[in-house]
């Protein structure tokens, strides 16, 4: 490689590792207790807890949603989603004049209309959570942190173009322990980022897919979702609805062998102004993080139309459990948090790099 | 040093290996349940275990 050549890649790896160093290291941290969060909240929100009549009738979704609306009077239901192993069915509701993403949510025992003990939502979780994905920044944070995984794809194909030249004389995973810090910082750094390429490649990519998330769904909404209920324009009002619970039963039976997953209302993201999208997952491995909404008219009750997610809907979905490492047991969890630590070791070992060279120049 | 340069071939051959499999072990977990999901994270963790023999023997 001629020197120019070199001089260029060293340029990209330098700028693009620096200016993305600090977040990128704040994503790691963050990211290592997410990597957990289902164990953790099980650990921390953990509370016996049965259902009031075990074997009694349930109540159908309209009288769960009356309930829920009924404690915070003036709310409009946005979700409504379903435990998997537990009869309780979670209500979403705003304010008309809340502030953007300010929601109250209460899971609702079905058979009985109290509420029930949450099973998820750790303010401690919610908190690094919001910090992983958007600094509190809404939108602009998180268009901002998926620009820095693009600075980070760039420092992953750079120190990849870069690996040639500096290991053309020492064979594989050398480390120079024995000589200067730098030299043995440099081999560290190279030895992980050559071993951990793979998994950081596909961390940083699906996270930089996951900040697109709203786009994408906006995006979907005001092209296929439009189009496939063009010929309903007006808005229904909560007052003229539909019966949920009908809804739910004839969505279920537009999409048999699939698992209900959530209801998403009238005017909320996930919908138009005048369905009930009701989303289902598959049950193969594949097809469980996929969803198809069946969109249901609020007003009458009939099927409008079933809406099989565009490509890129898709790809955000597949996107979430490979960016999380929650799709294959708590073995794919631990190799997410030690490969996270070899990342927060690659990024403050490079930072080291930089000063070490600025500090005397070789 | 007079030892002359390893080949392109011989510098990637090792991570490119690693790479292949993190893939196949990221997306095989993803497509099928069972025995994919240990399978997935063993070829995962070969890069772990990689690393731990590099740190270990071609230390000098």
């Amino acid at each position: 490689m001629q020197t120019r050549t070199i001089r260029a890649w060293t340029w990209v790896h330098k700028w693009s590792s620096l200016v993305s160093t600090v977040f990128l290291l704040m994503l790691c941290v963050t990211g290592l207790p997410l990597v957990f969060t289902h164990e953790i909240e099980e650990v921390l929100l953990h509370q016996p807890w049965e259902p009031a009549h075990k074997d009694g009738d349930m109540l159908d979704l309209d009288q769960v949603l009356h309930v829920a609306l009924s404690r915070h009077p003036g709310d409009v239901a946005s979700f409504m989603s379903f435990d998997e192993d537990r009869p309780v069915v979670n209500v979403t509701s705003r304010a008309p004049d809340a502030p953007a993403g300010v929601y109250h949510f209460q899971p609702i025992d079905q058979t009985s209309g109290q509420a029930a003990p949450p099973v998820a939502g750790h303010p401690v979780m919610e908190f690094l959570l919001q910090l992983h994905t958007d600094m509190f920044l809404g939108m602009p944070g998180m268009l901002f942190l998926g620009a820095m995984g693009l600075m980070l794809i760039a420092a992953l194909v750079s120190g990849v173009v870069l690996y040639a030249p500096f290991m053309r004389r020492l064979p594989f995973g050398t480390v120079r322990a024995s000589r200067a810090a730098r030299t043995r910082w440099l081999d560290y750094h190279n030895l992980l980022g050559a071993v951990t390429l793979g998994w950081v490649l596909v961390v940083g990519t699906t996270g930089v897919v996951n900040t697109l998330a709203t786009p994408i769904i906006a995006y979907w909404k005001d092209t296929a979702l439009k189009e496939l209920t063009a010929a309903y324009d007006a808005p229904v009002a909560a007052g003229e609805r539909a019966s949920l619970d009908a809804a739910v039963k004839r969505a279920k039976a537009a999409l048999p062998g699939m698992t209900l997953q959530f209801v998403a209302f009238p005017g909320s993201s996930y919908s138009t102004d005048h369905h009930y999208a009701v989303f289902f997952h598959g049950d193969t491995p594949l097809t469980t993080h996929m969803t198809t909404p069946a969109l249901i008219d609020a007003r009458t009750g009939a099927l409008a139309a079933v809406a099989p997610m565009p490509w890129y809907v898709k790809t955000l979905s597949l996107s979430q459990p490979l960016h999380f490492g929650d799709y294959g047991g708590l073995g794919l969890k631990i190799l997410w948090a030690l490969l996270d630590i070899a990342t927060i070791i690659i990024l403050i070992s490079g930072l080291y790099l930089w000063l070490a060279k600025r500090r005397k120049p070789a | 040093m007079s030892r002359r340069d390893l080949s392109l071939v011989s510098i990637f051959a090792a991570p490119g290996v690693l790479f292949v499999l993190s893939l196949i072990g990221l997306v095989g977990a993803l497509l099928e349940d069972g025995l994919w999901d240990g399978l997935g994270a063993a070829l995962l963790g070969a890069t772990l275990i990689v690393l731990a023999w590099a740190l270990i023997r071609r230390r000098r």
